[in-house]
């Protein structure tokens, strides 16, 4: 396991009445790229600026290699930040901004060019060292914004949505050119962003906030294959949540008892479903059968086509049960026009029950 | 169709009428300050800078246009530095009574020139700084530094909130921060406030009348001269003073929209 970089030790913040962040308990280590996400005014910003000491915890305490940071002001922390708006300095050229943080911590004019180009020159963007930063393209702003972060060799860098202003092709070619540069300089990312594209593209963990609480932490995989609760199961992916009565449990499989039929479900470690009691499993919208006709056996629930929505190869398709919630599935265009649906018509969505995933109560 | 030419047109006419109100009785000054007859009247008279000399000559006069430069300098600087100040003040800081400290930051320039005038003398009186430069200075300044600090305010609304943050961020304690970022950001504002005070306090007239003393200021003195006699020195004057005004007036302009017409540009 790597060092801890940072820690997170039952931090909360209020602003007046308003709880933005409640007892948060994490650790960032040394060298990972770790994405905070979450809907609007979840507190992943609020994270972020306690981290760059922009913002003072209520409570708690964090920690910078073992150093209480909480009250630290922000010019006296390594913690450079890349800001959604990029606060570039709209007076000073393109060079002179990545200047800026070597020229308050004394560097000499003479290193102080020499660094900065040598920045520019590594994010490709050298020739454009003299330009006013008015005239520069976002994508090209956007590396200026990282290379004045960057130059001061920080331990840490913070990044609060900085994709978010770009145009789709774009923020592909910066995804992957961040991932690089992370990986080069063996640096702390911490990113912030509501986009679990991105979150999942680049992170080596990501932290899933909601009102102000973890939801989640884990590897994206885990993320996006075992929610550990509904708020994640909803927010990550596209999964069909089932609700219904635990039958019996045998260790390995519970059974679930719903409006919609039986469901056996295979159990993760760490549940131990009480029978009797209400509780949800998770089937992912990629991970089941679709079919004209009722598979003999397993988990099934007919369901009638309502809409489809086609996103290049793949389509996922809104069915409605018989109870008439939603069902979504997704599968690959070619498989769907073998199957030559109709509006309204009848299918079967089928899965195995390893494919679903329990999440208790929650 | 036609009603939208005929509306242009009377707007283009009523724009006309309303400039030559404004600058009809201006433009006269200068020509009758070029003209030799002692009195107003047309036909004009010959060319001649006989007025313009008498001027020059004229100690009084000198003395006048040292006050009213000393003055004005000083007051834009002043006025500047607590508009700048203020403005800063607002844009940083929240705080229970603000609406009151902006309400009494503002309110100088609603209250009447001669009630101001008044009461500054008065006061002045009492504390002792009557007739003085210096007392000139000090109720000019408390005159255009609400114009000062509107015109900065606007340049700040303008301002990414993450611009003083991005500083701290890279290293800049509060005051470098203020020096290297808040400060040059609004440069065109700081000098386009400048050149406004500076305007106003060499123009203004009442409050310098009440409480110059002997320390006249060049309003005062071409109030002095008219009263005396019709003298058309007062033309030449007069024309001096315009263009000094009219000066300032078009480079804070002409600063704020160069700078204002850069940043559109380019931001699209």
């Amino acid at each position: 396991m790597a060092d801890a970089l940072v820690e997170f030790d039952s931090v909360v913040k209020r602003f007046g009445d308003f709880t933005a962040v409640e007892t948060m308990n994490f650790t960032i280590n040394e060298g990972e790229f770790i994405a905070i996400m979450g809907p609007s005014g979840c507190g992943k910003t609020t994270t972020l600026r306690m981290l760059a000491g922009l913002e003072a915890p209520s409570g708690g305490e964090i920690r910078m290699q073992g150093r209480v940071m909480n009250h630290v002001p922000p010019h006296e922390r390594d913690t450079p930040m890349v800001w959604q708006s990029l606060a570039l300095f709209p007076f000073l050229n393109a060079r002179e901004n990545v200047e800026f943080g070597l020229e308050m911590r004394g560097v000499d004019a003479v290193t102080r060019k020499k660094k900065a180009l040598e920045w520019l020159d590594r994010l490709e963007i050298g020739e454009f060292s003299e330009r006013d930063i008015n005239s520069l393209s976002g994508g090209q702003k956007q590396r200026v914004a990282l290379a004045r972060s960057l130059v001061t060799e920080p331990k840490i860098l913070l990044l609060d949505e900085p994709l978010s202003a770009l145009d789709a092709n774009l923020v592909i070619r910066m995804q992957s050119m961040l991932s690089r540069l992370q990986r080069e300089l063996g640096i702390t990312f911490v990113y912030v962003t509501h986009s679990q594209s991105e979150a999942f593209a680049m992170a080596d963990r990501v932290v899933i906030m909601s009102r102000g609480h973890i939801a989640q932490i884990g590897i994206p995989k885990d993320i996006y294959r075992a929610p550990e609760n509904r708020f994640v199961a909803e927010f990550v992916g596209r999964n069909n949540i089932i609700t219904g009565t635990v039958k019996s449990s045998s260790g390995k499989l519970v059974t679930i008892d719903g409006s919609l039929g039986k469901f056996k479900v295979a159990l993760g470690r760490g549940h131990q479903p009480v029978i009797g009691d209400v509780a949800s499993f998770v089937i992912a919208a990629d991970l089941v059968h679709l079919t004209t006709t009722k598979p003999k056996a397993g988990n099934v629930i007919e369901c009638s086509l309502i809409s489809e929505e086609f996103i290049g190869s793949v389509v996922t398709l809104f069915l409605e049960t018989s109870d008439g919630s939603e069902f979504k599935v997704q599968i690959q265009e070619r498989e769907l026009s073998d199957m030559d649906l109709k509006h309204m018509g009848r299918v079967f969505v089928s899965w195995e029950s390893d494919r679903a995933h329990f999440i208790g109560a929650g | 169709m036609n009603r939208d030419r005929m509306l242009k047109w009377f707007l283009y006419g009523y724009l006309a009428l309303v400039l030559i109100f404004i600058f009809a009785p201006i433009i006269f000054s200068i020509i009758f300050s070029f003209n030799s007859d002692r009195f107003p009247t047309i036909p004009l008279g010959s060319f001649t800078l006989k007025w313009y000399e008498t001027i020059w000559q004229d100690p009084d006069v000198w003395e006048a246009a040292r006050n009213s430069l000393i003055v004005s300098l000083s007051v834009a600087a002043i006025a500047t530095f607590l508009g700048f100040a203020t403005a800063y003040t607002d844009y940083r800081y929240r705080f229970k009574l603000k609406p009151v400290y902006l309400a009494l930051i503002l309110l100088p320039p609603t209250i009447p020139l001669i009630i101001l005038a008044l009461a500054m003398l008065a006061w002045f009186a009492k504390i002792g700084l009557a007739g003085k430069v210096i007392s000139i200075i000090i109720a000019h300044s408390v005159l255009t530094a609400p114009f000062a600090m509107a015109i900065i305010r606007l340049r700040l609304s303008q301002m990414d909130v993450s611009l003083e943050a991005a500083a701290w961020n890279l290293g800049a304690d509060q005051w470098r921060a203020l020096r290297r970022v808040i400060v040059p950001f609004c440069r065109p504002a700081i000098i386009s406030s400048f050149c406004l005070t500076a305007a106003v306090s060499f123009d203004e007239f009442a409050i310098a009348w009440f409480i110059s003393g002997l320390n006249k200021t060049i309003p005062v003195i071409i109030l002095e001269i008219v009263t005396g006699n019709i003298d058309p020195q007062v033309n030449a004057i007069g024309s001096f003073v315009f263009l000094t005004s009219i000066t300032l007036v078009v480079i804070a302009q002409v600063v704020l929209m160069t700078r204002e017409k850069k940043e559109k540009v380019h931001h699209g």
